[in-house]
């Protein structure tokens, strides 16, 4: 026989979905079927049943195969990697829970870590922007009930978070939305026709990477003063409509992912976004919020931000945390050479990274926590397989409008096997040891 | 012949439900080791759909099969989904920000027929053995 576990938390994407459904055996060591969740975040559940799953660590040979290890030997090794580097980077925290991020922290200011997480190479520049001029924000369950008018501005939720237009922002019926997705204005901002702009009333097809001069020339519409003919490929008539639009309704939200904060221009386009946010307040009630990406990367800047004051790109190495993004950041340490060990946890910088660090981690010791087989895990010399947060233990994650949501555990992991945080417990008690503390 | 395109990465949902079913898994290669083209530069290009291509940058090399666009019309912007493969090529210069630049990547596109479309984790191992061009 079979039993459903019902309001199941989605351990992918930022949208935290907390309404799956999944079929598990009697005994809860078989996870059958999953309900309601996307097809990735389906996959992932999925997935954590493979036949071919990895279940004991493994330790690089000199002749590059793999020897099973145990997890003992595994917790030797990270602590005095750990213990004996004068700088080492401890990357990742974003697919784990916060309990686990919050242990880790205590093993990073034990050996003066550097501690970064996946914002580094996502929404690390909008985090930057914030400290800049502060961020006017809401949660997603007002985007629900309030918000009239969507700005999507880089980002592609029809791919990358797949039910995020369903549950909060374009079609649901809210309290003050009772319309649903007739009741909305739905605006894109993409330089490709991408799926989401396909169901936009409008899409500015905008030249890549001249995102700072539309936001500019939002921001002069708004005031009705005079535009050039184009701008960043826009004629200026689609630009006073998009701009009237936004005026027009009672709650405007721009969402906003990769495509400004990966493009040059990086935080200083945040910078705009939220500037347009600003202005648009002089008119109707406006907020923005970064698309975040992995389910928990909020969670590791919201548990730095209480531990260190920073919420990425911590550096602990001088016994106080310090935060210099161009300095204290993962790949800029990697590309100048200056870490000498690497661990990773909730993260794949192997498939993530330039290649240029992804090199430097090959070339360093180095230690991969992490449940699937990944390209990081093929450069790294340990790879421990742990279970998958959200599905085989539950634990505390933050929705990307810094709502913390508990997971839950759903099925057993395989046995024997450890999570993270008990294995970075182990790794702790070892350190003191070490360090005789 | 040789194209000049502009380069951009970002999500796909087959890049992630191939990623979360293992990035070791064929799949994975079938969904990121691919290049996006409008078929305005197909034509400048002179290949077929499904064409192995070598994708050239500043920055790096790597080989993907050419596709339609499934976004578009975007001509003279290239799409290759996250990934190692576009890791190859993208500008890993972040400017003080922290940031590499995924996004707007000048790359020259030439067809190389012969040529394999590496696995992820070959494409990996190799690169940092020095055994890819």
């Amino acid at each position: 026989m079979t039993k459903t576990v019902t309001d199941v938390v989605c351990p992918f994407c930022g949208t935290l979905c907390d309404d799956l459904e999944v079929v598990v055996s009697d005994d809860g060591k078989k996870l059958f079927e999953v309900y309601n969740a996307c097809a990735i975040g389906a996959e992932k559940f999925l997935h954590s049943q493979a036949a071919d799953r990895l279940t004991r660590p493994r330790m690089r040979q000199d002749d590059g195969s793999w020897k099973e290890i145990s997890y003992d030997e595994a917790i030797e090794y990270t602590a005095r990697m750990l213990a004996d580097a004068k700088k080492p980077l401890m990357y990742g925290w974003s697919s784990t829970n916060c309990e686990a991020q919050a242990v880790g922290s205590e093993i990073g200011e034990m050996v003066g870590a550097v501690m970064d997480n996946t914002a580094t190479v996502c929404h690390g520049t909008s985090l930057i922007a914030v400290q800049d001029i502060g961020i006017p924000s809401c949660t997603l369950g007002e985007v629900k009930n309030r918000a009239d008018r969507i700005l999507f501005w880089g980002c592609n939720p029809a791919h990358a978070h797949p039910r995020h237009m369903s549950r909060y922002s374009i079609f649901p019926r809210g309290f003050f939305t009772g319309k649903g997705h007739t009741g909305r204005k739905m605006i894109v901002v993409d330089p490709r026709p991408t799926d989401t702009a396909r169901i936009a009333d409008v899409h500015l097809q905008i030249e890549q990477g001249r995102d700072y001069e539309l936001l500019d020339a939002f921001r002069v519409a708004f005031k009705g003063e005079k535009l050039p003919d184009v701008v960043a490929g826009i004629p200026k008539e689609k630009i006073y409509e998009a701009a009237d639009m936004l005026k027009s309704g009672r709650f405007a939200i721009i969402f906003f992912g990769m495509g400004v904060t990966q493009s040059l221009g990086k935080n200083h386009n945040i910078d705009a976004a939220i500037a347009v946010t600003r202005d648009l307040n002089e008119y109707t009630k406006a907020a923005i919020m970064p698309m975040r990406g992995h389910y928990n990367v909020t969670g590791s800047g919201q548990v730095w931000g209480w531990l260190f004051g920073f919420p990425y790109a911590v550096d602990l190495s001088r016994g106080f945390a310090r935060y210099n993004p161009g300095e204290t950041t993962s790949n800029d340490l990697l590309r100048r050479g200056e870490v000498d060990a690497v661990f990773v946890l909730g993260s794949d910088p192997g498939a993530h990274f330039p290649f240029s660090s992804v090199k430097e981690i090959y070339n360093l010791p180095s230690v991969a926590v992490e449940p699937h087989e990944t390209p990081t895990t093929e450069v790294c010399k340990v790879h421990v397989p742990v279970a998958f947060v959200g599905v085989e233990v539950g634990g505390c994650a933050y929705r990307m409008d810094n709502v913390p949501i508990e997971t839950r555990k759903v099925v057993e992991p395989p046995e024997g096997m450890l999570t993270d945080e008990e294995f970075l417990d182990r790794v702790l008690a070892r350190v003191k040891e070490i360090k005789g503390v | 012949m040789a194209i000049r395109v502009n380069l951009i990465t970002g999500r796909t949902i087959q890049q992630g439900v191939s990623m979360e079913a293992g990035k070791e898994k064929p799949a994975y290669t079938a969904a990121c080791g691919i290049i996006e083209l409008d078929p305005a530069d197909f034509k400048k290009l002179g290949a077929f759909r499904n064409t192995t291509v070598r994708v050239t940058s500043q920055y790096g090399s790597v080989v993907v099969k050419a596709v339609e666009a499934t976004q578009g019309p975007h001509p003279g912007v290239a799409y290759i989904p996250m990934g190692p493969w576009a890791n190859r090529v993208i500008n890993p210069n972040t400017y003080s920000t922290g940031m590499p630049t995924f996004k707007g990547t000048p790359v020259t596109v030439e067809v190389a027929k012969n040529e394999p479309v590496l696995d992820s984790l070959e494409l990996v191992r190799k690169g940092c053995r020095g055994e890819l061009a």
